[in-house]
């Protein structure tokens, strides 16, 4: 009796919920429906590399240019009416995207890691809590507005102080200036990285210092930094990484010429810059110019990608040593 | 032993002193740099002030890009921003959100999924430029599968037109304002979903930190009503993290709203004397405005209209901001 009005009861409840339109299709097609969400991520990977490539190669399959000549010429000059290989060579642009990402990593290295440690290690919470938002406004600031800032600010600075005071050259357009307005933008990305890595080390690697009598500096340079080294390195990587890839801030402050100089204080051109430029002059599809940013781009993607992966395995070995 | 400790401990202080003395320098050079970093925006902020709001006026918002600057505006560009940006909204946050669903809820924790999460991450660290040059290629000339050459065109024998509108144009269900174009060349539908793909990694990371945050507990008491996985997601999961889906979703807009490479690349425009009719329209939008302005050798555009530009950008980009924290703080619960 007592059995049977239980499976009764459980039939019951049990056609409520189906009647509810949890069935089992329903609960099919959102699985399928969310798996192909997640997998969608995939195909913009896919998506960047075929498009990229698929342009690029048909740059190098041209007559006109030479897949050699093209990462070890010195000369890059595609907008001139002689088409030649010589004049396809990516390294002028290759050193002025380098030049950048290194003189801004110079800027943003050392005091993103600063601010960093006195976030991790010193700031009470307090302090923390507005110094950081503060710091995080410089990342989320348009690079538009950062390029506007060097042409308008940094480099009547540097004319006033270097040209006019020193007697040294400063072009109108210059990599110095666009690195420091570059450094600037990235100083939030190093600090947070680093920050998470310096707080994912555990309380007690810090208190076993202390109880050996070591000063707070000790303790953060000798023991949280080197804890959190992992961590730290894929900031910086990702920082630089950030900055090779950086566009308009560099577009703007940083010229558009092409060229192999060591002079901080010459207008240089980027990856980067040269494909804004291109686009600018609106080269039809098919042509050489058209063409020649995917093969730049290309270029440029494979740089940040292989950056980036780098520094991904630095992140996951310091979650994993600590979590 | 007593007598070697007398004679160490002096010198053991002295020590003490000098690292203390290494330890304040450190503490000033780390102060240094984190103010460094806010000294630099103070006078970011400051220099774009000094130059951009004596020239705020109506005609920034009513007028066109003109050859006058006094009558120069980019009321084109604030439309072009706002309905990009909307569109943009409209398209990524489903994805998104059910990427997150699937990645937090559905996926096993396998190889697979590994690979989908590291792949996420990479994307997030994809210049912006490659999106745009991605955006061209898929969503601007779609392969070039719809010009007059092409294999497609010549096997079907479509009647692609060129000129102003390039490519096929046809209406769905032969419904007027159900109009689509293909390839989408330079319009704003092409934008958008360029910017999509651009803020989708961020999108997904923030929302499956929200998702991430709602307790178990939650989870297994609708379980235990015998409900299934997907009923658990939507009535429980997703209402409880939904502001922080939205608080992550408008700090990715808003920094959509700040890209110009993508729309520069894509083709977008840098003068548009019209507001668009539909998302087949050509755009410009406020980023690109103000970078043709700096561009422009005279002085008012290049630094006084620019800086206007840019303030009516960066208040855009506050109030998105605004809402964004009002929400996070109205609707976190802490548990």
């Amino acid at each position: 009796m007592n059995m049977v009005s239980n499976k009764k009861r459980i039939k019951n409840l049990l056609s409520f919920f189906h009647s509810t339109g949890m069935n089992d299709f329903n609960e099919k097609v959102m699985k399928v429906l969310l798996f192909g969400c997640g997998v969608f991520s995939i195909l913009i990977t896919v998506g960047i590399i075929i498009s990229l490539f698929s342009e690029a190669i048909a740059f190098f399959a041209r007559p006109e240019v030479n897949l050699f000549t093209f990462f070890t010429g010195t000369t890059w000059r595609p907008l001139s009416s002689n088409i030649v290989p010589e004049n396809f060579g990516v390294r002028p642009l290759i050193r002025g995207t380098l030049m950048i990402a290194i003189m801004s990593g110079a800027i943003a290295i050392p005091l993103g890691l600063g601010s960093a440690i006195y976030l991790s290690e010193y700031a009470s919470d307090r302090v923390r809590n507005i110094i950081k938002p503060l710091l995080e406004i410089l990342a989320g600031i348009p690079t538009v507005v950062y390029g506007y800032f060097a042409l308008s600010f940094i480099t009547p600075l540097l004319k006033t102080v270097l040209e006019e005071n020193l007697g040294i050259d400063v072009n109108f357009f210059n990599a110095l200036s666009a690195s420091i307005v570059v450094g600037v933008m990235i100083i939030p990305m190093v600090a947070s990285i680093s920050e998470d890595a310096m707080r994912a080390v555990p309380r007690s690697l810090r208190e076993g210092a202390y109880a050996l009598g070591a000063t707070k500096f000790e303790v953060s340079t000798k023991i949280v930094v080197p804890a959190a080294l992992s961590g730290i390195i894929a900031a910086f990587i990702l920082g630089i990484s950030r900055a090779i890839g950086e566009t308009m801030a560099v577009s703007i402050a940083a010229g558009s010429t092409p060229r192999m100089t060591m002079n901080p204080l010459d207008s240089v051109q980027t990856m980067t810059s040269f494909i804004v430029q291109v686009s600018f002059g609106d080269a039809p599809s098919g042509s050489i110019n058209g063409q020649s940013i995917f093969a730049v781009g290309a270029t440029l993607f494979a740089m940040t990608f292989i950056m980036n992966i780098i520094s991904q395995t630095f992140i996951k070995r310091f979650r994993e040593a600590y979590d | 032993m007593e007598n070697k400790s007398v004679i160490l401990a002096p010198i053991y202080k002295d020590n003490l002193r000098n690292r203390k003395i290494i330890g304040k320098i450190f503490n000033i050079l780390l102060l240094i740099s984190v103010l460094a970093g806010l000294f630099m925006l103070t006078v970011l902020l400051v220099d774009i002030a000094i130059e951009g709001v004596p020239w705020l006026r109506p005609e920034l918002f009513t007028n066109y890009h003109s050859r006058k600057p006094e009558n120069a505006g980019m009321k084109s560009a604030i439309v072009g921003s706002f309905i990009v940006i909307s569109l943009t909204g409209i398209i990524s946050f489903p994805v998104g959100v059910g990427a997150a669903i699937y990645l937090e809820e559905y996926a096993r924790k396998n190889r697979f999924t590994d690979f989908i999460n590291l792949n996420i991450n990479n994307l997030a660290g994809v210049p912006s430029i490659v999106y745009g040059m991605l955006g061209l290629v898929v969503f601007g000339r779609m392969f070039g599968l719809f010009s007059k050459d092409s294999w497609l065109v010549q096997t079907f024998s479509l009647p692609v037109q060129s000129g102003m509108v390039n490519g096929l144009v046809f209406n769905l269900f032969g419904i007027p304002w159900l109009e689509i174009h293909l390839p989408f060349g330079r319009s704003m539908l092409a934008g958008a979903l360029t910017m999509s793909l651009l803020i989708l990694p961020v999108v997904i990371i923030a929302s499956r930190e929200s998702i991430r945050a709602v307790p178990p507990s939650i989870r297994e008491a609708g379980y235990a009503m015998g409900t299934t996985k997907w009923y658990v997601t939507r009535t429980l999961v997703l209402p409880i993290a939904l502001p922080g889906i939205l608080t992550g979703m408008i700090l990715a807009l808003s920094r959509a709203i700040g890209e110009t490479a993508p729309l520069i690349i894509m083709g977008a425009f840098t003068y548009v004397p019209f507001l668009p009719n539909s998302i087949w329209d050509q755009f410009t939008a406020m980023p690109i405005q103000i970078y043709n302005w700096i561009t422009l050798p005279q002085e008012d555009y290049r630094i006084h209209l620019a800086a206007a530009g840019i303030i009516v950008l960066l208040l855009f980009l506050f109030i998105l901001n605004g809402i964004a924290v009002y929400l996070r703080n109205k609707f976190q619960v802490k548990w």
